[in-house]
């Protein structure tokens, strides 16, 4: 029931994947995922939707080969992102719940940073990030550092460092939760225009039905503890009614 | 409680200049009180216990001139800085490999903190009865009096990095080399030159202890002379010769720190 892709063509692959937090067998194990199969393929922008504390974040830092998981197989076009760590610089990009960006960095040394990574020569980093500013609407205020920018700026920053790299898979976990509504809407739909036109795979987390329903081209819904609870796929032709089917749907699931 | 012009937007000159005023009177006035009241004191008493400032200015003018003077406040001055030095690189691979295994902590940490209790003058002693080399002996004691600081304060620092930040950069999978210059050297600067200034303090009161140990020179020998000819005037000038040096070093690395940490935000208002 989970995908259209096999194993060797999934962008990324979780099989049977549990993470369990502290030692197993003990009262104090918490199973945050539990015999999870997911399968992404190549340009999919999936939203994994489940309330606060499901387990999203694991799930994230598995992905993103920042966790091992307790059982299971993860794999990132078709390698080990945790064991083969090293190998997936410039490949994969995070944005962050919240900016992360170094305080002692200007906006635009921030957005060069995983360029440095990928040993980019400085002159072309500097091109390359200042573009990526200018797209994200921060023109001129390159030289700023994060303290006198506002939320919102932050978190295009943070955005413009994870697109500089130009990496094919793209993490989000819950970027726009901490921002104000409009300010996240605005940068939703810009999030969404830049990963189209770059033609990236994105896992986007969220706590937000609304959200996912503008972010995905599918949504898995997640219950605690994280397995899969509902999966649907749709696109632009889906129209309005179809999306409200979709939206009470998973309403009515969370809601049990 | 102090008024200091908002640092924001350039406050007309005349404001500036009553500004840049008002802090240099702050800065004078405790030293101006302490002279006061020495010079004071030296009214009323004999030389030998409060000599005139005016005659230990000329002391300390004669020190400065006078070249094989000076070359002792100078070798007192090395022998500050390789001991800080020394134990600055020693204090930060203990410290490394702290952060980095559980077992070396707990095994690390009680040796340290045993060291932290061990008087200056009980190092000049098994310096002493252990080695030969004069310098060598100071430079022993300087380290091992400064090592357990340095290396609290190091460890203290890189336990204190941001977690999230941390993650962030390994997201993009740095070097070693790199994760140290983007990420880990910028976010313990701040404490480490906190420590350098807390541990120069300290080195310039111990190092005067060490001298003992058969130093033919430095001012830590110079004081020892002064005592033996009852000289309150020469003493005092030595002594000043290190405050002077602590209080230069401090004021460089005061000025590094408002030209290096400018990202920081400023509050308005203070704790
Ligand atoms: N390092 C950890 N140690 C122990 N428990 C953890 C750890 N990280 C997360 N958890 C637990 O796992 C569950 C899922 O957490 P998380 O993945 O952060 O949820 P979400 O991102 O969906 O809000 C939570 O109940 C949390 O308390
Ligand atoms: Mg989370």
């Amino acid at each position: 029931m989970n995908g259209d892709a096999t194993p060797d063509e999934a962008a990324i692959h979780l099989a049977d994947v549990s993470k369990v937090f502290g030692k197993i067998g003990t009262d104090a194990a918490f199973r945050a995922v539990d015999g999870l199969n997911l399968d992404v393929r190549p340009g999919q922008m999936l939203a994994l939707l489940g309330k606060t504390g499901c387990g999203k974040s694991t799930i994230f830092n598995m992905i993103a080969g920042l966790t091992a998981p307790s059982s299971g197989s993860v794999r990132v076009d078709g390698r080990d992102p945790f064991a083969e760590f090293d190998s997936f610089r410039g490949k994969m990009a995070i944005v962050f719940q919240n900016d992360r960006l170094l305080p002692w960095r200007t906006a635009i040394q921030n957005v060069e940073l995983g360029l440095e990574m990928l040993e980019i020569p400085a002159a072309e980093r500097r091109a390359t990030a200042q573009q990526w500013l200018t797209k994200l609407g921060l023109g001129g205020h390159e030289n700023d550092y994060p303290h006198a920018l506002s939320g919102g700026m932050r978190q295009r920053v943070s955005i413009a460092r994870a697109f500089a790299t130009n990496a094919n898979i793209l993490l989000c976990d819950e970027p726009f939760s901490a921002l104000d509504e409009s300010t996240a809407g605005r940068l939703r739909a810009e999030f969404v225009r830049l990963v189209k036109e770059n033609g990236k795979t994105a896992v986007f987390i969220t706590h937000s039905i609304s959200e996912a329903l503008e972010i995905g081209d599918r949504i898995v819904v997640l219950k605690r503890p994280a397995m899969i609870a509902y999966d649907v796929r749709f696109d632009t032709s889906t129209g309005p009614e179809e999306r409200e089917d979709i939206r009470s749907r998973i309403v009515e699931v969370l809601a049990v | 409680m102090s008024e200091t012009a908002p640092q924001t937007g350039s406050p007309p000159p005349e404001n500036m200049l009553s500004a840049a005023a008002k802090r240099l009177w702050e800065w004078v006035l405790p030293f101006a009180v302490v002279i006061a009241l020495w010079q004071f004191a030296s009214l009323f008493f004999p030389r030998f216990l409060f000599p005139s400032l005016i005659d230990v200015f000329w002391r300390c003018l004669e020190i400065f001139a006078d070249g094989s003077m000076f070359k002792d406040v100078m070798v007192t001055i090395y022998r500050i800085l390789a001991g800080l030095a020394g134990s600055f690189v020693i204090g930060a691979a203990l410290a490394l490999l702290m952060v980095r295994s559980r077992a070396v902590d707990k095994f690390l940490s009680p040796i340290l903190t045993l060291f932290q209790g061990i008087p200056a003058l009980s190092w000049v002693v098994f310096a002493i009865i252990w080695f030969h080399g004069v310098e060598f002996r100071i430079l022993f004691i300087m380290v091992l009096t400064t090592l357990p600081a340095f290396t609290f304060q190091v460890l203290g620092a890189l336990r204190g990095m941001s977690r999230d930040l941390m993650e962030m950069v390994f997201s993009f999978r740095p070097s070693r080399a790199k994760l140290f210059r983007v990420m880990i050297a910028p976010a313990i600067l701040p404490d480490i030159l906190t420590a350098w200034k807390v541990n120069l303090g300290n080195a310039s009161r111990v190092v005067v202890v060490a001298e003992l140990v058969g130093a033919t020179g430095g001012v830590g020998y110079q004081l020892l002379l002064q005592q033996q000819l009852f000289d309150m005037a020469g003493a005092l000038a030595w002594t000043l010769q290190l405050v002077f040096f602590v209080l230069i070093v401090q004021g460089s690395l005061t000025l590094i720190e408002n030209v290096a940490f400018r990202y920081r935000a400023v509050s308005e208002r203070a704790i």
